[in-house]
């Protein structure tokens, strides 16, 4: 090797070093560029204004806590003992919880020596430990009270409205009506409703022990009103899961099912006219092309909000794709085998069959689990959109904005439900066609 | 002679035996295959059933409306073609904001996948033992749909790209540390084994030991999450979470009168997606070719 050699293999190395310099210092200056623009772009410095900090509060403690609203009427001096404030969470009369006591002085004890009494003539009384007492009277839909004006930042106050927020509980009073929330850790009701005989009785009594509501056996009874739980809506959800399950399932076969013989047309082997194959490719292409969501919106408009337009937008959209993967697994298929077949006498539609098929199974198989498993989760955002399904549920709780526990309970079982298609298509899977790994 | 009749006779029974046996086999195949099949008819025709009876309208009185809304956006559409040109230019920020959202939860989701992936890989993983911790948090991450997220951030947060920003990231942070992670198990130990014997530490036994291998492969599954994640963003703005879905719902919500709009968003989308599909397939194709090569 001469010096001139040299120099000239040195010189293309230090090209290539500089090249990959260049790129190992520009690639990430590019991707911190763009963090910057996107920094400015998305208003990050303005997100913590615009969040609501309180929202993630009550959605943190919400959704593994309950609270029992205690209210009194102000007008009638009527008392209604309710969880979560809601009339199927209602005590049923004459019942109450055993932290209230008293008939003309009620004494509610939140805990922590934190009490609060609802006195006659509308007065209000709230022993705060380490503050005092607070005294309170709602005159027709004006609040007097003994608190100073610089009252603590856990008291908002106005001659309207006075929120009091402790740690054990909290307490509204306006004209109309004095609340009281007492706050208990999980989901309460999740078993039965206060109308449910069941209520209060643990697992063993309902199995083993006397029979508590005369009618039934206990065991039936028990399981059936569990399923009817107003609160939580035990059979609703199981239909909402069974739906979203069913539009991936429906939708996947579905689309396999159409893609299949489509497939064939858009493969080079099998159809040898040029203008088939591009028309077929083109319409894979376009279903893909037009995302679920537009479809989703098309199809709302002619089938109506359900399951039945989330199926059908699940099987648009991934007959393209399975079109396109098909279609790439056929172009690779072993031209031996259906030699093989056709030697044999074989017509077009048995070569198919048994040269053909018995090669693609493995990746049509598969494809199709894997897309069950993702479908799953596509049909719970497409049934937010198109209202059916858990998703709809979901969002429908979300919106309500205070059912925070009904919004984990939803996001578990999607959770669950997606990790169990998932482990479920991985068995099935290994079963059908031997597990890879 | 007689021994050789009977030695036939015996041969003739012994491929008998076989015959019979090997049709018993194909009939009970058969029968199972049909049975399968029986079940799947079924599921399929009950699944749909139920479906049709769940839905708001029924499959056979929709099936022909089915054109009718395209229809109507596609003629006001093109009674307003004048206008088309200026609404794309109108909504042209809605889909930048949506092609970011879908690159920055791409961007900071690979670095987070490459991360995990590479500790819950066997044979790679700093800590062995916190292999299952950091497959389990991704299986979670995983399952949780985009939209779920998305809904409780928005919330919190009030709408905006950001919330469907953590929302993709999160979930794409799971797909691809698992995908990462099968790449990695495949990876060649031996640079990693002649970087640990100069005393490199972890960081640097996987930056300059096993990133050079998986490089290529990572790069095209980030490119094809990528044009998933256009659709998911696009997605995640119809319920309040910015970007060109955003404006579609709202565009649908005016009805007829607007839909020269839809339409325009109609167009916007389609280009999009079809125009990062080619791209990241042409470069996916190139990537892996090329590591064949």
């Amino acid at each position: 090797m001469t010096a001139a050699d040299l120099s000239l293999v040195k010189s293309e190395a230090d090209a290539l070093f500089s090249r990959k310099r260049l790129f190992a210092f520009g690639a990430p200056a590019i991707i911190l560029a763009y963090f910057v623009y996107i920094f400015f772009a998305f208003d990050i410095a303005g997100l913590t204004q615009r969040a609501n900090w309180d929202n993630a509060v009550t959605l943190a403690s919400d959704s593994w806590s309950y609270k029992t609203h205690v209210t009194r009427d102000n007008r009638s001096g009527e008392m209604s003992y309710a969880v979560e404030g809601e009339r199927k969470g209602a005590y049923p009369v004459g019942q109450r919880p055993d932290w209230v006591s008293g008939d003309d002085i009620i004494t509610i004890d939140l805990g922590g020596d934190t009490i609060v009494r609802l006195l006659p003539d509308q007065r209000t009384e709230i022993e705060v430990p380490g503050f005092g007492l607070i005294e309170a009277q709602a005159e027709g839909r004006n609040i007097t009270t003994n608190l100073p004006d610089d009252a603590p930042d856990w008291i908002n106050a106005s001659n309207r409205r006075v929120a009091i927020t402790m740690p054990e509980g909290r307490v509204t009073i306006t004209g109309s009506k004095t609340e009281v929330f007492n706050y208990f850790p999980g989901w309460e009701l999740f078993w039965f409703t206060f109308d449910s005989p069941y209520h209060g009785h643990g697992v063993f009594e309902i199995l083993f022990g006397d029979r508590i509501d005369p009618t039934r056996a206990n065991i039936t009874g028990a399981v059936s009103d569990w399923w009817n739980n107003a609160m939580w809506r035990h059979k609703d959800v199981a239909w909402a899961i069974g739906e979203t399950i069913l539009m991936a399932f429906l939708g996947t076969m579905g689309a396999a099912i159409l893609a299949l013989p489509l497939a064939f047309m858009a493969a080079k082997r099998f159809a040898p006219v040029m203008i088939v194959r591009a028309v077929t490719r083109r319409l894979f292409d376009f279903v893909r092309g037009v995302d679920a969501l537009i479809w989703t919106v098309v199809l709302a408009r002619a089938f109506g909000p359900g399951p039945l337009t989330g199926t059908l937008a699940i099987l648009i959209t991934d007959m393209g794709t399975f079109g396109k993967i098909f279609s790439e697994a056929l172009e690779n298929v072993d031209q031996k085998q259906i030699e093989g077949v056709a030697s044999t006498g074989a017509k077009p539609l048995q070569r198919y069959r048994f040269g053909v098929i018995p090669q693609i199974v493995p990746v049509l198989l598969a494809q199709i689990l894997y897309f069950l498993e993702s479908n799953t989760r596509s049909a719970t955002i497409i049934g937010a959109i198109t209202g059916g399904g858990i998703g709809l549920m979901l969002t429908q709780a979300i919106q309500t904005q205070k059912d925070w526990e009904e919004v984990a309970y939803y996001i578990v079982l999607i959770v669950v439900m997606v990790m169990a298609m998932d482990s479920f298509s991985g068995w099935l899977r290994g079963k059908l066609i031997g597990r890879k790994d | 002679m007689t021994d050789a009749t009977f030695a036939g006779a015996q041969a003739r029974q012994t491929v008998d035996s076989i015959q019979t046996s090997y049709m018993a086999q194909v009939q009970r195949r058969r029968l199972y295959g049909g049975l399968t099949l029986l079940i799947f008819i079924v599921l399929m025709v009950s699944g749909f059933t139920v479906a049709d009876d769940r839905n708001a309208g029924g499959f056979w009185d929709g099936l022909h409306q089915i054109g009718d809304y395209p229809a109507e956006v596609l003629a006001e559409a093109w009674e307003k073609r004048a206008d088309l040109p200026a609404l794309i230019v109108k909504f042209f920020p809605a889909l930048v904001e949506t092609i970011n959202i879908a690159a920055v939860s791409t961007l900071i989701s690979a670095a987070a996948g490459l991360i995990l992936s590479l500790l819950s890989t066997r044979g790679l993983a700093r800590w062995p033992r916190m292999i299952p911790v950091f497959r389990r948090s991704m299986d979670i991450m995983r399952a949780v749909p985009e939209i779920v997220i998305a809904l409780v951030l928005i919330f919190v947060l009030g709408g905006g790209p950001v919330p469907a920003m953590i929302a993709i990231a999160i979930h794409t942070a799971g797909a691809l540390g698992k995908m990462f992670s099968e790449v990695a198990e495949n990876a060649d130990l031996k640079p990693v084994e002649g970087l640990a014997s100069t005393g490199a530490n972890w960081s640097q036994r996987m930056w300059l030991g096993v990133l050079p291998q998986v490089a290529p492969n990572y790069l095209s599954y980030a490119l094809l999450r990528f044009e998933i994640n256009i659709r998911a963003s696009a997605i995640l703005g119809f319920v309040g979470a910015g970007g060109l879905g955003y404006e579609l719902r709202n565009a649908m919500a005016w009805g007829p009168g607007r839909f020269d709009e839809a339409a325009a968003i109609f167009i916007l989308l389609f280009g999009t997606i079809v125009f990062f599909d080619q791209i990241s397939s042409r470069y996916r194709n190139r990537l892996t070719e090329g590591q064949n090569a």
